[in-house]
């Protein structure tokens, strides 16, 4: 049986040497909301904490009372505080976070000139690794500031999970390269002689450059360029800072998943790339895990029991006689001391019984494919409670269909999950996993993120769980 | 009808899977498809179980009646060498252009250009047509970014204005704009009964049409079916709890007396049932919330092992029966 270690994120947020926690995924696995309920908890348990989000659904981000998006961690209301620990949070605004930067790193008349720049402009807002690398750079900023004990970041909805940990060395080596450099050449013609022979070759390379962007382009970029100048060392020390400090050990990465083929592929890609990198990861969140409280009743049998009831509806309808048993088996009670397995092999013997084809053509009574199925169950049970409180036995066995049908459907999904977990702890099985049971509803409000916390908390007990099926 | 099919959605809804299921059910009657992706991510090469695709459209599936898709990975990088070549004939500046890192400029840091070079390949295969004067495909669908950046995306000529008010790159960005605002492109956003990509669908939607961009249909995917709902779940749990595991006794799981295994099923199976109804309830105000958006709905069920190369063709299948094609 696989047993990857489990991985204790109360543990993880008690640790006064975890400083920043960084959660990474693909998109639409709810790492947001992973992010945002460690905030939650580790603040309820006593940490100073701060949640640096890049793009929370509406609800999600109103939940914390940062709906407003203003790049500064703002107190989040309704936290209890009785241990001591306050939850701030923030939502990214990249281009903000840019222009502080270069207002930051030039004198006032150039930074100026950057921030009215219509390349820089677009540059802010709209380049895909902008987001990826002011997300490091905010980042680096709070922790600079030492005025949190614990920094939670989400990771942007990248194309691929790579992107925030190549962005800042590619954004780096842009605006450091040989590309930008040649552009500049002719805007500071008349250095070094020694350039003079290149720039021949470049002039001519501008040209061509020209002609395809556009002269008007052509004279953004380098006006950029220049002014950017005095900047580009700024930028590449800052993305080696950045890269280091997600290095060190105060940093713990954690992959977010559901249990689902594409996102337990998309992090398995992940954790090899962490570790290609030298970065610490400290496990897997497997989101939306559904369990049973009746794992013991696997999905064939679940259906197997709900064909012979349906069958036995269809017979009781089509004779038109609601008193009579619908199964052989109705005064079975004493049964209570034999055990599932030979209960089973009964079943399916009475079954036989009423199988005959004219109650195959009549089972029509729930529709397992149909979604007007519950309306018919619905009308049935309400029909039954108000005219019969002790009911017919029919409805009680619609509504045991419905039962074991949903148990059925539940026992399927169980199985796939565990399936697609196995193969992502076979792969790396040294990965240490918590699962978070799936919630029926999305969550958003700050009673929903404690509840998340509480199940990343509270793992299961591990005992072998064999999957049915 | 329109000949561009742009599918968006939040991450997790499965676009990929929806893109290359209409590419599919496009394809039928023996019509020819181009199914393209923009994002680098091979996710159509997966579903189809073959090998990453280079960029070089070709054929990946047929449909009934003779119908072809065909595939096509979009390389930004790819793209300007193509363009280049097309329209300046620069085969070894390119080259050159490449080796000091211009191509990687133009196609990773200079924004908004990345965007045109992707739109513009798909447009480009739209308009192209064959000797015969027939368009080599009679649909591109393309696998498009997620929601929350399709506006940002498509609307290429906003993102190029700033940057270049004349010179080739705008008149390219304006070449693209016109088929993209055309009846010719239709946007579909692809989205699941639940709260946030119902919300992300919606504010979509929303920036599409404050845009002037085409939008086309909503696909609800992974619909599950409704068994229970909460009255019925109410009722089962009511005072019928013994009727119920009387009835489950019937069925052969065992007694029904306290204490019975028929009995001790009752707890968990209501309690699944309670969810399950949870989820109902959402869903139907999901669903009445995408009926305001008055676009046409699609509906795919879930397909409980994942999606391999049958269940595709089934998705298609079931498409086909809905979209007037």
């Amino acid at each position: 049986m696989d047993m990857a270690p489990q991985l204790d994120t109360d543990a993880l947020l008690a640790d006064p040497e975890t400083r920043i926690i960084v959660c990474c995924g693909s998109g639409g696995v709810g790492k947001t909301t992973t992010a945002a309920a460690l905030g939650v908890r580790a603040a309820e348990r006593g940490r100073k904490a701060v949640v640096l989000t890049i793009d929370p659904a509406r609800r999600l981000a109103q939940s914390m009372g940062i709906d407003a998006l203003d790049n500064v961690p703002r107190r989040v209301e309704g936290i209890d505080g009785a241990a001591g620990g306050e939850l701030h949070a923030m939502m990214l605004d990249m281009k903000r976070t840019f222009d502080e930067f270069v207002e930051a790193h030039a004198d006032p008349e150039r930074a100026r000139a950057i921030l009215a720049n219509p390349f820089y402009q677009s540059l802010s807002a709209g380049f895909a690794g902008t987001q990826e690398y002011m997300a490091m750079e905010k980042l680096g900023q709070l922790r600079a500031r030492d005025e949190w004990d614990l920094i939670i970041v989400d990771t942007p909805p990248s194309r691929s999970a790579l992107d925030f940990l190549d962005a800042p060395k590619r954004l780096g080596s842009f605006l450091d390269g040989k590309f930008i450099k040649i552009l500049m050449a002719p805007a500071k013609v008349g250095g070094r002689a020694g350039m003079k022979f290149l720039n021949v070759g470049v002039s001519m390379m501008t040209g061509t450059v020209s002609k395809v962007l556009g002269g008007q382009l052509m004279r953004d970029v380098q006006t950029f360029a220049a002014a950017m100048d005095t900047m580009f060392g700024g930028f590449r020390t800052r993305a080696e800072a950045t890269y280091r400090l997600l290095q060190a050990p105060g940093t713990a990465f954690l992959v977010v998943a559901a249990p689902e083929r594409d996102a337990l592929r998309e992090a398995a890609y992940f954790v090899e790339r962490l570790a290609a990198d030298r970065m610490p990861l400290a496990g897997l969140v497997l989101n939306r895990v559904h369990g049973s409280g009746a794992v013991q009743l696997s999905a064939e049998r679940a259906l197997a029991a709900a064909e012979t009831l349906s069958l036995g509806l269809a017979e009781t309808s089509g004779a038109s006689n609601p008193a009579q048993p619908a199964n052989p088996r109705g005064s079975a009670g004493p049964a209570d001391t034999t055990d599932l397995a030979s209960e089973a092999g009964e079943a399916e013997g009475a079954t036989l019984t009423v199988n005959s084809p004219e109650n195959l053509a009549e089972d029509g009574i729930v529709d397992p494919g149909s979604g007007h199925a519950q309306e018919q169950n619905a009308s049935a049970a309400d029909d039954s409670s108000a005219s019969d409180p002790d009911g017919s036995p029919t409805s009680a066995e619609r509504l045991a269909v419905g039962l074991l049908r949903l148990h059925a459907e539940r026992m399927q999904v169980l199985t796939r999950e565990q399936r697609t977990h196995h193969r992502f702890t076979t792969l790396h099985p040294e990965v240490p996993v918590a699962e978070v049971a799936a919630l029926p509803g999305d969550v958003h409000d700050l009673a929903g993120l404690r509840a998340i916390g509480e199940r990343l908390a509270e793992q299961p007990e591990r005992q072998p769980k064999s999957a049915a099926g | 009808m329109s000949r561009l099919h742009v599918v968006s959605g939040k991450g997790g809804t499965g676009k990929t899977t929806v893109a290359a299921a209409l590419a599919l059910a496009l394809a039928a009657d023996g019509r020819r498809t181009l199914l393209v992706e923009v994002e680098g991510r091979q996710g159509i090469a997966q579903l189809f179980e073959t090998g990453a695709l280079p960029y070089e459209e070709r054929k990946i599936a047929g449909a009934p009646g003779g119908g072809e898709v065909h595939a096509l990975a979009i390389d930004p990088e790819f793209a300007l060498l193509d363009y280049l070549h097309m329209f300046y004939k620069l085969g070894s500046a390119g080259r050159a252009l490449k080796k000091l890192g211009a191509i990687d400029f133009a196609t990773t840091i200079a924004p908004g250009l990345r965007d045109v070079l992707l739109t513009g390949k798909a447009c480009e295969a739209v308009r192209r047509k064959g000797k015969d004067g027939r368009f080599v495909y009679d649909y591109v669908v393309m696998d498009a970014p997620p929601t929350g950046r399709i506006t940002r995306f498509l609307n290429v000529n906003h993102e190029v204005a700033g940057l270049a008010r004349t010179g080739p790159i705008h008149n390219q960005a304006q070449a693209v704009m016109r088929v993209l605002k055309s009846p010719e492109t239709a946007v579909h956003m692809v989205t699941l009964l639940e709260e946030m990509p119902v919300q992300e669908t919606a504010d979509g939607i929303g920036e599409l049409r404050a845009d002037g961009l085409p939008t086309g249909a909503v696909i609800i995917n992974m619909v599950r079916p409704a068994i229970l709902d909460h009255a019925a779940v109410d009722a089962a749990a009511n005072g019928r709890r013994a009727a119920v595991a009387k009835a489950l006794s019937q069925a052969g799981l065992g007694g029904a007396r306290r204490g019975g295994l028929a009995e001790r099923l009752v707890d968990p199976l209501l309690e699944q049932a309670r969810e399950h109804a949870e989820r109902v309830a959402l869903e139907r105000a999901q669903r009445a919330e995408l009926t305001g958006l008055e676009l046409p709905l699609y509906e795919l069920e879930l397909l409980t092992d994942g999606v391999d190369l049958a269940g595709l063709y089934r998705l298609a299948t079931d498409l086909r029966k809905q979209w007037p094609m």
